[in-house]
């Protein structure tokens, strides 16, 4: 039984410049405790995606135009604003990009850390505080003044990294059910990344939150998640448990992702690249939204919608060509 | 934080000793005397009234015995009012300035910060456009105009109110209100600003992101920040509200500093002139260090400059 | 192994380049304003005062001294638009005239402390170093000083001619100004564009006159905008304590102070005068306002 059921949804835009179709009919699932990877290039919609499960889009000019997000038997889509409210920050939680803008600068650690425990669980200040301390320390902010010091630091004194773990004590302190990590490494150092990841990785074991990660790095998503789906224009176009989707891509633009990673290339050979540009989101794409871009493309493809199948094992593609067991 | 007050307090001295400096010259540079009105006087008066106040003694000897009275905290007597210490005329007006200074505070903080956020949560809608042409009126419209006005509807043709005055609760109102409104419209068109920057942010989307309800993001998380300029701007502003604009006490008859500094200009009252402009700078100067604290409790940022600059 | 697509097999086709109009930032900001009524509307408004002002020795109906002792104060009919006042002077004609004072002192109060404030902000900014440090603790100084206070012992000791009161507002004003420029300039200098340029081997003039005017003129134009509504609020209210412009000149100030002594009897007299003082400050205001939008590339969020 899926702990998200997301079905057919679509979050479009309207602007000025005519309807932006972010997310396009998009449909996936994440099992308790498992890590489920969502990779795509930016634009690709794959924040979009999740922000419209917890209702966070900006409302004009966004508006989830269909689509179900079962959580819990519950229509998130559908759910009166207290009842998300309720839901967020308690069962499902989310953290974001970039931990210097994501965090309050006005409040301390540990007030940002103690809050969803107040506001959710109902705890008093002193039971609250003592578990946002613990928090902080699980996930390895060390202070040599003590637990409290720590707490009582603002964002600005702290590094990035640092911010992220305070960000991800703060998603986890309720120990929801599900946490969204939406590009979280992206802002930080190499060397940083490999930390936070480890660390999401750790407190996922402990607590056995299930864990949506967003990503435009293939490499982060080799080394945490259970499965992935690839993004590319609002819609999905391959889904796989991961080990399947490194060895045997089954769509023309995973393989071109993968291709595009430098380590694919011997040293002194030309860096490869997708030609084109990703397509405009503001007009109806007939067939493939790869189609322009793919050297496999046939009239088919343009002009048919693609879908996902399953083409092996838990492993379905949106390719057309694939699917007819052409490529 | 405290050696950052200290310094800030020890750099007023200097700016009010040029301010003295600039303004005792100033106004007895220029042409005319404080008993030039009094010219029917026969002449051994006016000689004794002037050696009285020293005035016949050459000007940089004045200004030396000047600074020595301001040392002891003695501003000197009023020309005008001989009864009266310069000391004992600010003492008589400046509570009456500050207490219309106080409502027309109020007012401005109330109905300004409210509008303000309630307009910056629904922007370009009724609620944001009507509260902010109301603020742009309250710009517009001079508060000698606005004044006059408010005393021809609510007193002359309504009846409501007394035209002008001091002596009851009642006589309160229209003043503070004519004081308080120019104020009350930059307070709400500077929340409104500077409330949808900061609920643009980022951690205002994670605020929501945690299920916290909408009150609490706007209250706890973004009025932080968004209060600032409102800040920044009531300092210079305070120390103006409390020392009593000399429209209004003019316009309503109130015996307040204001009213008495103007009186003193005219008069070329030099005591009465210096000792309000000291005292007013004063005040600026007090405020203006009020505000940075404040600022400085508000922004945890902003405390941190402080200790490193100290 | 992962089923690579060999280099050379390129593409299908390859979509035609998508021309993507570039804007610059004034275009831009040219746009946002116009679609912004309010602002335009100001604006228009505005320029119809200014005409008017202008035009006003060919349109005034009477000489603005045409005294008809006779008639004395009379509401507002068809040979009076606006009424007359106790010297039977016609009001709208007197208005007319104060127009042109008002304004002529609301734009030459604020050029005074625009080029003062400028040149000073734009000096202490490029040059840097110690001068900035001394030029800066100077305004901080004047800035703590009560103007307004300074304004009015000026206008009462040294007596009430124009100059004087131009100067007198200018000097009031400029401080900002400076402020702002010596802002922008400093952060300029440090821009990384501006690096950029200096190693692309652009001569200094060009950068000058293509990199850091452009940046400045943004906010200097809006401050200035919303200046002049300051300037004008200043002579009025000089005027009104008797300070501003002397009879038998009158500006709008001067006329709201005789309209507001004589209200109960001839309250046209008091609300003629404030209507176009407030509706020309409502127009400076949104135009004012207008602008700041327009220029601020971070509105550009649309």
């Amino acid at each position: 039984m899926p702990l998200l059921d997301v079905d057919n949804l679509r979050t479009w835009f309207y602007t000025r410049n005519g309807v932006v179709r972010a997310v396009d009919g998009v449909s996936f699932h994440v099992e308790p405790a498992e890590t489920l990877g969502i990779v795509g290039e930016s634009g690709s919609g794959k924040s979009v995606a999740n922000l419209s499960c917890l209702g966070l889009v900006p409302s004009p000019p966004g508006k989830i135009v269909s689509g179900s997000a079962m959580f819990d038997g519950l229509d998130l889509i559908k759910a009166p604003l207290p009842v998300l409210r309720s839901i967020r920050g308690k069962r499902i939680s989310m953290i974001f990009q970039d931990p210097m803008t994501a965090l309050n600068p006005y409040m301390t650690v540990g007030k940002q850390v103690m809050e969803p425990l107040l506001v959710h669980d109902g705890m008093n200040r002193a039971d609250a505080t003592d578990r946002a301390a613990q928090m902080l320390e699980s996930v390895g902010l060390q202070d040599a003044a003590g637990p409290e010091a720590r707490m009582r630091a603002y964002p600005h004194q702290l590094s990035g990294g640092m911010r992220q773990r305070v960000m991800i004590a703060m998603a986890l302190v309720t120990n929801p059910q599900l946490l969204i990590a939406d590009e979280p490494t992206t802002a930080l150092d190499v060397t940083v990344q490999a930390q936070i990841l480890e660390l999401i990785k750790q407190m996922q074991q402990r607590l056995g939150t299930a864990v949506i990660l967003i990503t435009h790095n293939l490499g982060v998503i080799a080394g945490t998640c259970d499965r992935v789906v690839v993004m590319y224009a609002g819609r999905f176009l391959e889904s796989a448990p991961t080990r399947d989707l490194f060895y045997s891509p089954r769509h023309p633009y995973t393989r071109a992702l993968m291709d595009s990673m430098p380590s694919a290339r011997m040293p002194g050979e030309d860096l490869y690249t997708i030609p084109g540009l990703p397509p405009e989101l503001t007009s109806e794409i007939a067939g493939c939204p790869f189609a322009p871009r793919c050297a496999h493309a046939n009239e088919i493809c343009r002009r048919r919608p693609a879908m996902l199948q399953e083409v092996a094992r838990c492993h379905t593609t949106a390719c057309t060509r694939v699917q007819a067991g052409e490529l | 934080m405290t050696r950052f007050i200290v310094k800030r307090l020890i750099e007023i001295v200097p700016v009010l000793f040029i301010i003295v400096t600039l303004v005792f010259f100033m106004i007895r540079l220029a042409p005319g005397g404080p008993f030039d009105a009094e010219k029917s006087a026969p002449p051994e008066v006016l000689e004794n009234l002037e050696a009285y106040y020293h005035l016949d003694l050459p000007l940089h000897r004045q200004y030396l015995m000047y600074l020595g009275q301001l040392v002891h905290g003695d501003l000197g007597p009023s020309f005008k009012n001989s009864n009266f210490s310069v000391n004992e005329l600010i003492a008589l007006g400046f509570p009456v300035s500050l207490e219309l200074g106080l409502y027309a505070l109020a007012i401005a903080l109330v109905i300004g910060l409210a509008s303000g956020i309630s307009a910056s949560l629904k922007p370009n809608s009724a609620r944001d456009y009507v509260p902010m042409s109301l603020a742009m009126a309250g710009i517009c419209i001079p508060n000698f105009v606005l004044g006059p006005l408010l005393v021809l509807v609510f007193a002359l043709w309504l009846g409501w109110l007394p035209a002008s005055g001091w002596d009851g609760p009642l006589h309160k109102i229209l003043p503070a209100l004519t004081l308080g409104a120019a104020y009350a419209a930059y307070v709400a068109r500077l929340t409104r600003g500077s409330m949808l920057e900061i609920l643009s942010q980022d951690f205002i989307r994670t605020a929501r992101a945690k299920g916290l309800s909408e009150a609490r993001v706007v209250l706890r998380h973004a009025l932080r920040g968004g209060i600032q300029p409102v800040v920044s701007f009531l300092g210079p502003a305070a120390a103006g509200l409390l020392s009593g604009s000399f429209v209004i006490e003019t316009i309503f008859q109130i015996p307040g500093l204001g009213r008495f500094f103007v009186q003193a200009a005219f008069n070329r009252d030099y005591t009465m002139i210096l000792g309000t402009v000291l005292f007013y700078a004063s005040l600026i100067l007090v405020f203006n260090l009020a505000v940075d604290v404040i600022e400085a409790f508000l922004d945890p940022r902003i405390r941190e400059e402080h200790r490193n600059h100290a | 192994m992962p089923d690579a697509l060999q280099n050379g097999e390129i593409l299908a086709q390859e979509e035609p380049a998508r021309a993507e109009k570039g804007t610059s930032l004034w275009k831009d900001a040219f746009h946002r304003l116009a679609k912004n009524r309010l602002a335009v509307g100001g604006g228009i408004f505005l320029a119809f005062m200014v005409a008017l002002a202008l035009a006003t020795p060919w349109l005034a109906p009477y000489a603005y001294d045409a005294q008809d002792l006779d008639l004395g104060a009379a509401p507002p009919s068809a040979t009076h638009w606006a009424g007359t006042d106790t010297l039977g002077r016609d009001l709208f004609t007197r208005i007319l005239y104060g127009g042109r004072i008002s304004l002529m002192v609301g734009f030459a109060a604020t050029g005074v402390s625009l080029l003062v404030g400028v040149l000073y902000g734009a000096i202490a900014g490029y040059v840097g170093g110690r001068t900035d440090s001394i030029l800066m603790r100077i305004v901080d100084i004047l800035y703590a000083l009560p103007f307004t206070i300074f304004v009015v012992i000026l206008m009462v000791f040294f007596g009430r001619n124009m100059m004087l009161l131009f100067l007198a507002i200018g000097a009031v004003q400029w401080l900002t100004m400076a402020r702002i420029v010596r802002g922008q300039v400093l952060s300029l200098k440090r821009a990384d564009f501006i690096d950029a340029a200096v190693v692309l081997g652009y001569s200094r003039r060009r950068i000058i006159l293509r990199h850091i005017i452009p940046n400045v003129l943004g906010p200097v134009i809006v401050y200035t905008t919303l200046t002049i509504p300051n300037v004008m609020l200043l002579e009025a209210f000089l005027s009104f304590l008797g300070l501003g412009v002397q009879a038998p000149m009158s500006s709008w100030g001067v006329l709201i102070k005789e309209g507001a002594d004589v209200m109960e009897e001839y309250p046209w007299l008091l609300l003629f005068p404030s209507l176009a003082l407030s509706a020309t400050l409502f127009a400076l205001n949104f135009l004012g306002d207008g602008l700041r939008d327009a220029l601020d590339p971070r509105a550009a969020k649309d």
